[in-house]
């Protein structure tokens, strides 16, 4: 064809901004190396390193355990946030990074509510760009200690029967972990109403299957994702919570209608008596605190691998 | 109108010799020669026939020569944000892309609501190298309340109005516009966008937007607004309704009820539709983010077969410049739109002649006659002896490849850098003036 991609630089070695992109060998590379790092007993791989965490939304899980990995691997870090900086006063995303990579910034660590962000900084900065989530788009870290922690009650990502439940449609984490469980074998089926689950959901990757019961999505399953509804994210959209409890909740009954040894996930923040019920959030089958507590070791690995430490 | 620039300077008579002429007004396409004198059209004839010749000769051996083309849709961005775009560097693109005419879109700063602006845009201050005709705002600072005076703005100059940018939603006033400007022949031009369904969305709803977690605009907000235009149009004798930059097939469909059931309901496509589609826009490339956005793949074919089977007037560039700082920038923050006056005839040829086979007249018309007609531009859009002497010139067969950094508009918005084109514009002819000419 005629067409030639407009000109654009790429992003610095290490970058992390999507799944999508990343290559297979890449995943599994960045999964072994998580299994080897110890936030209690790690070598200093990055001492001396300036990691910049940029944050234009809030995060509780993702930021603190960023910080912690930087910080277990001997790297100095830094937290911008929107509100205190000058971004507040209207710079630019651009001339903020251009401004931490002058302050002497090895690798930023940004999350943004505009899909791409991360992508346009990646474009212009000679550092390694790390996506903690952009907008609706992905989460790619996330991704990477959920495949981490079902692979530790797993034995394959081969063959399983995953069910995602809840709102997809502002879910970065789901778009992340449908590009990474399918390219490895997963079977999975989205669940919610059209609203949260619309039809082209199904054309994100191949093989997706989008049902609106959770008798369906949760026959067999062996593992259930779970999922907040992004109140700030609905953008107008009217749903009625009542409603989505009634058929959508997971309760310790519809657990039951999974495999007997099904796990359940949630990237958090959870909101017990709406997409769960406490007694879920705590019940045995729960990986929900595993999951924060692989976020460390899975993070280790994404700084370890962006400033060309990795083992 | 404003005239070009210095007409005194100008050679009294041209004679444009050797070349194949496509005047789909006048049904000739033929090897004519034809002489240009006093800023008309002296005489069309068989080659060698005119006796006496030009002041001035134009070699036109192995080259189409086409009525000036004119270009329905274009922001010149004066008066206001002569940062991103002038009347004088704008119609210099316009010049370069073949354009002898241009009609200006009103979304400026301020909005042209007022005879005094129309009168400031036509003002030769302004170095227009091509004729320049002001669209005027709709409703006052196109706020989309109260109606502009419509009377006021067309004696002083303005071919049509709209609100562009924004869309007339409320059926009471777009009602009204109809109405006034079915009074006075004057078309309504509207953006075809219900913004109610749009909020927060940079792109065409669908598989890319959901991969890329972008909020879509869906076929629906564009082909409802279309769909209700039309049957105002059919209700109100006269009236004469123009959709900008149309974009689906099922706004298509709706022209084309309109078009059964006899009302004047024209529509215009822009070169990116018919050539791109929504997934083009890669890892969030903003030199592919416009409104409308880019299409689908059902979409594109459609407006394919309206460009082909007449459905279609009229090829707009919708040509938005926008600067560095307001592109570089988050997707969704990013301003809409692209440059288009450069780039235009040569992907109608690539894609549509080349490509899918759509003879060249047709293309010529979609260039000419066909948006002299939308918008009443009369003396233009044909080669007739007495028109304008509004020529334009180009190799069909020219292979080349466009460089935004060579473009003469302000800005570089362009999603077709490093592209490789056949077709090219050789000159244009304004008034009877060689106002570009290739290197």
């Amino acid at each position: 064809m005629h067409g030639l991609p407009s000109v654009m630089n790429k992003p610095a070695p290490g970058s992390l901004l999507s799944i999508e992109h990343l290559k297979d060998e890449e995943i599994l590379s960045l999964l072994k190396l998580a299994r080897r790092m110890n936030p209690l007993k790690a070598r200093p791989l990055l001492r001396n390193k300036r990691i910049v965490l940029l944050f234009y939304e809030a995060s509780t899980r993702t930021r603190t355990s960023f910080e912690i990995a930087a910080k277990s691997l001997g790297a100095i870090t830094t937290l911008v946030q929107s509100s205190g900086s000058s971004i507040e006063k209207g710079e630019s995303l651009l001339d903020t990074g251009y401004t931490l990579r002058a302050v002497g910034a090895d690798a930023i660590v940004m999350r943004h509510p505009a899909a791409g962000a991360p992508h346009l900084m990646a474009k212009h900065l000679d550092i390694p760009v790390i996506n903690a989530g952009d907008g609706m788009h992905e989460h790619p870290s996330q991704a990477l200690l959920d495949a981490f922690t079902i692979l530790k009650h797993k034995n394959s990502l081969k063959g399983l029967q995953i069910a995602i439940i809840g709102d997809i449609y502002h879910s970065r984490v789901t778009r992340s972990n449908c590009h990474l469980l399918s390219r490895f074998g997963a079977k999975i089926t989205l669940c919610g109403p059209p609203e949260f689950v619309p039809d082209v959901a199904a054309t994100l990757v191949p093989g997706l299957h989008v049902t609106r019961h959770m008798e369906e999505a949760l026959r067999g399953a062996d593992v259930i994702m779970l999922l907040r509804l992004q109140k700030e994210r609905l953008a107008g959209q009217k749903i009625r919570l009542q409603d989505y409890i009634t058929r959508y909740q997971m309760t310790a009954a519809r657990v039951k209608l999974a495999k007997c040894d099904a796990i359940v996930m949630h990237p958090g923040p959870i909101i017990r008596g709406l997409e769960l019920t406490g007694e879920v959030a705590d019940g045995p089958q729960s990986m929900i605190i595993d999951e924060v507590h692989n976020g460390v070791p899975t993070r280790m690995a994404i700084l370890a691998r962006a400033l060309g430490k990795a083992m | 109108m404003l005239s070009a620039k210095n007409p005194e300077r100008q050679s009294a008579s041209l004679l444009i010799k050797g070349g194949h002429l496509i005047d789909p007004a006048a049904k000739i396409n033929a090897s004519m020669d034809i002489l240009l004198r006093d800023g008309r059209v002296a005489e069309v004839a068989l080659p060698n026939k005119i006796r006496g010749g030009g002041d001035e000769k134009f070699d036109a051996r192995g080259l189409i020569v086409a009525p000036g083309f004119i270009d329905l849709h274009v922001h010149l961005r004066e008066p206001g944000q002569g940062y991103k775009e002038t009347i004088a560097t704008g119609t210099a693109a316009a010049a370069a892309g073949g354009f002898t005419s241009v009609c200006a879109m009103p979304n400026t700063a301020p909005v042209v609501d007022s005879a005094e602006w129309i009168a400031w845009l036509r003002d030769p201050e302004r170095d227009a190298v091509v004729n320049v005709f002001p669209i005027a705002a709709a409703t006052l600072n196109s706020r989309g309340a109260a109606l502009t005076d419509f009377a006021a703005l067309q004696r002083a100059g303005a071919v049509a109005v709209t609100d562009d940018g924004k869309p007339i939603l409320d059926d009471e006033i777009m009602r009204a516009a109809l109405r006034l400007g079915a009074e006075l022949n004057l078309p309504v031009v509207q953006h075809a966008e219900d913004t109610r369904l749009t909020e927060n969305a940079s792109m065409h709803e669908g598989p890319t937007s959901f991969r890329l977690g972008l909020r879509g605009m869906s076929t629906a907000a564009e082909a409802n607004i279309v769909d209700r235009d039309v049957t105002l149009a059919q209700q109100i004798r006269e009236s004469r309704m123009h959709v900008a930059h149309l974009s689906t097939s099922d706004a298509l469909k709706a022209v084309r009820r309109g078009r059964r059931a006899k009302a004047r309901v024209t529509c215009e496509v822009t070169p990116h539709h018919f050539s791109l589609l929504d997934q083009d826009v890669g890892e969030y490339n903003t030199n592919f983010k416009m409104n409308p956005p880019l299409r689908s793949a059902t979409d594109r074919e459609a407006i394919l077969v309206a460009l082909a089977d007449g459905t279609v007037d009229a090829i707009a560039t919708d040509h938005a410049p926008h600067a560095t700082h307001e592109k570089e920038v988050e997707f969704e923050r990013a301003a809409f739109g692209i440059t288009g006056l450069e780039t235009a005839l040569a992907l109608a040829i690539t894609k549509l002649h080349r490509e899918h086979k759509i003879p060249l007249a047709r293309i010529v018309e979609l260039f000419t006659v066909g948006p002299a007609r939308v918008f009443d531009l009369h003396g233009r859009g044909s080669l007739a002896r007495g028109s304008f002497a509004d020529v334009t010139i180009f190799d069909p067969k020219k292979r080349w490849t466009f460089e935004a950094s060579k473009s003469r508009s302000l800005s570089h918005n362009t999603p077709f850098e490093g592209w490789q084109f056949t077709g090219k514009v050789v000159a244009t002819v304004v008034g009877g003036k060689i106002v570009y000419r290739t290197d």
